[in-house]
């Protein structure tokens, strides 16, 4: 292991620690947010893999992400999906329906890959972005309002599969008792401590797998793609292999994404991945730092907080959007390379005397 | 066959809007290789100026028309100069991200200025139609097909036959070069932005007498513009002006002639097409198709 290798576990360790310790410091409302900043910190490292790292623009990872979500929407609540005879409804646990729909959303997005393969650039964005302007139409669309519920959608929690982390059954009488959860020393007393435990737990996982896939082969060629298509594949890369293996990692981080999202607000419908959601997310990873990953999270905090920061400064009509704007529009003046690049920058300044050499 | 013809000169009209805005796209791509997403809000924008000029003021409907055409000129031609020159140098996608942050703004700006509330735009065509052979066309469709077509006309003239389009071709293809020669290659990137928001204010007055004028307007028509201009081949103005009106025809036909395509699925459906020409010529129509050296 290099050494910045093993700077690199000792910082994750540290903010593992922190995220561990924040939701004492904060109120429950607040640990909410901070569940919503988890869960897009998973999306943009999913659309980093593809649009920072092998360079495809993608403007509709809303559409992953719904996929997601409605994935695990179908399979907890009462949508009669059936596999044979087994009717999934009832006994899948919601956490459980997580990896399942990241599959599928991997799935549908190593599968869109292969037409992708033959779009570059816009044209590809233009792509992308069909999917997400399409999405909320087939979703509504009559005939598959048995599985996705039209445009009312579906709530989660109607059925018995719901999640009731505060609620255990007493071994010796029998009986549902509410109790707190206790994990390494820490008690879960809400369902939104319990959304940001298990949204974060998620991130840091997902965080970790990133990491292990881009420093190695793998990512070494998604950059060699991102830098010249054509060098790359003089150099031996197979751009049809890694190309849709960029679009399938990525649309599973979507996928995982979007099914928290789902758990998170208990309903889907539509509206819950619009495009606008495609859009704040690539705004989220420039935000960032294109082709970073943990700096990812203050992209992630951007898109969560800034809509409420601005609706404090003014909540005239319009007002929050127009602070929106214009903070956003600074700061890609001020950061061209998002925080990634201020991290970089200052690391540069710092090191610039005798650590230069590492 | 009436229908067929009411159906196609209706789709030449709003495809001619299309057309317009898809246009202003390409501009400012072919110099800079940008998507401005702020087209349409700016296009919004401009008309609720427009409006401003004809309800509050009296101006009568043509002068407005030309005035916000020069206020939109200033407005792109500021707007570059203020907002975009200063990241020239970062990535693309920061670039793009700047026009998503002018979206937001604009957008907002309108409904603090004027309200979200939705309000009639005057036309200055007049809302009667001519019967050719049992067709009924509408003077309000083919008042803005031939606005659109005049609008065009001049500006390919301009580029074709003023030393100042001369210079912003050459900026295009070569800024290099182009600075060299002494071209003043940041200036005419100005003058582009200020051009392509004088077609999106075109756009932008022309759609507002159907659909009316609120802050959202030219979200919808901005997706059918970028379809357009990626159908056409984004580098080609040529290819944009035919992309939109084969756009807007195509979808008044889809509407009407495939029974289960409704309002909701006609969009999906005219984009899904798009994506099938894509992938048989993935630069468009009539881009050119893409070379590139190592």
């Amino acid at each position: 292991m290099k050494r910045s290798d093993l700077t690199g576990v000792g910082l994750f360790v540290l903010a593992a620690a922190a995220i561990l310790l924040l939701p004492r410091f904060v109120s429950d409302f607040r640990a909410q947010q901070f569940a919503y900043v988890g869960i897009y910190f998973i999306a943009l490292l999913g659309l980093n893999v593809l649009t920072g790292y092998t360079g495809l623009i993608s403007l509709g990872h809303g559409a992953f992400m719904a996929i997601g979500g409605y994935t695990t929407a179908i399979l907890v609540s009462d949508q009669g999906l059936k596999l044979g005879s087994h009717t999934f409804s009832a006994d899948v646990k919601d956490i459980w329906t997580i990896p399942l729909a990241g599959l599928v959303a991997g799935l549908i997005g190593f599968a869109f890959g292969f037409p992708a393969l033959r779009l570059t650039g816009l044209y590809l964005a233009l792509a992308t972005f069909a999917i997400a302007v399409a999405m909320p139409g087939l979703l509504k669309y009559d005939r598959f309002e048995q599985f996705t519920g039209g445009g009312g959608g579906i709530n989660l929690f109607e059925s018995d599969a719901r999640t009731r982390p505060l609620e255990t059954t007493d071994p010796i009488t029998f009986e549902t008792v509410a109790e707190p959860i206790r994990f390494l020393g820490v008690e879960i007393s809400s369902f939104n401590e319990w959304l940001y435990y298990l949204s974060w737990a998620l991130a840091l996982v997902m965080l970790a797998i990133a990491w292990f896939l881009l420093r190695g082969r793998t990512g070494r060629s998604f950059r060699a793609i991102r830098d010249s298509e054509l060098a790359a594949a003089s150099s031996g890369v197979n751009l049809a292999t890694y190309k849709t293996l960029a679009f399938g990692i990525s649309a599973f981080y979507a996928g995982v994404a979007g099914s928290l999202l789902a758990i998170a607000t208990t309903f889907v419908n539509p509206d819950t991945y619009p495009i606008t959601l495609s859009i704040f997310l690539l705004v989220g990873v420039v935000v960032g730092g294109l082709g970073s990953l943990w700096p990812l999270v203050f992209g992630a905090i951007f898109i969560q907080f800034l809509p409420l920061w601005a609706q404090e400064v003014s909540k005239a009509q319009g007002a929050p959007a127009v602070v929106y704007g214009v903070i956003l529009i600074l700061v890609m003046i001020m950061l061209p390379g998002g925080a990634a690049g201020l991290i970089r920058r200052l690391h540069s300044l710092t090191s610039r005397g005798y650590h230069r050499g590492r | 066959m009436a229908e067929f013809f009411q159906q196609v000169v209706a789709g030449l009209a709003t495809g001619s809007i299309f057309a317009a805005l898809a246009l202003a796209l390409v501009l400012i791509h072919r110099a800079t290789g940008v998507i401005n997403f702020a087209q349409g809000e700016m296009a919004m924008f401009t008309t609720y100026i427009a409006w401003t000029l004809i309800e509050n003021h009296g101006v009568n409907e043509w002068l407005a028309f030309g005035l916000t055409l020069v206020i939109a000129f200033g407005l792109g031609l500021g707007l570059q100069r203020v907002v975009i020159r200063p990241i020239e140098r970062a990535p693309l996608l920061t670039t793009v991200i700047v026009t998503i942050g002018l979206v937001l703004i604009f957008n907002g700006l309108a409904s603090l200025i004027w309200s979200a509330e939705v309000r009639a735009f005057p036309s200055p065509f007049p809302n009667d139609t001519w019967e050719i052979g049992g067709v009924a066309i509408s003077q309000q469709d083919v008042g803005t097909f031939l606005t659109v077509l005049v609008l065009v006309a001049l500006l390919w003239a301009f580029f074709q036959f003023t030393k100042v389009g001369l210079a912003l071709r050459a900026s295009a293809l070569n800024p290099d070069a182009s600075r060299l020669v002494g071209v003043r290659v940041g200036w005419m990137l100005a003058i582009g932005w200020g051009l392509a928001a004088m077609l999106g204010a075109a756009a932008g007055m022309l759609t507002a007498p159907t659909v009316f004028l609120d802050p959202n307007m030219m979200q919808a028509v901005l997706i059918y513009a970028f379809a357009a201009a990626v159908l056409g081949g984004i580098d080609s103005p040529f290819g944009a002006v035919a992309g939109g009106l084969m756009l807007g025809v195509g979808l008044n036909l889809i509407g009407t002639y495939i029974d289960f395509v409704g309002a909701g699925l006609r969009l999906p459906v005219a984009l899904l097409i798009i994506l099938v020409v894509l992938l048989v010529k993935p630069s468009g129509l009539f881009g050119k198709p893409i070379t590139r050296r190592v």
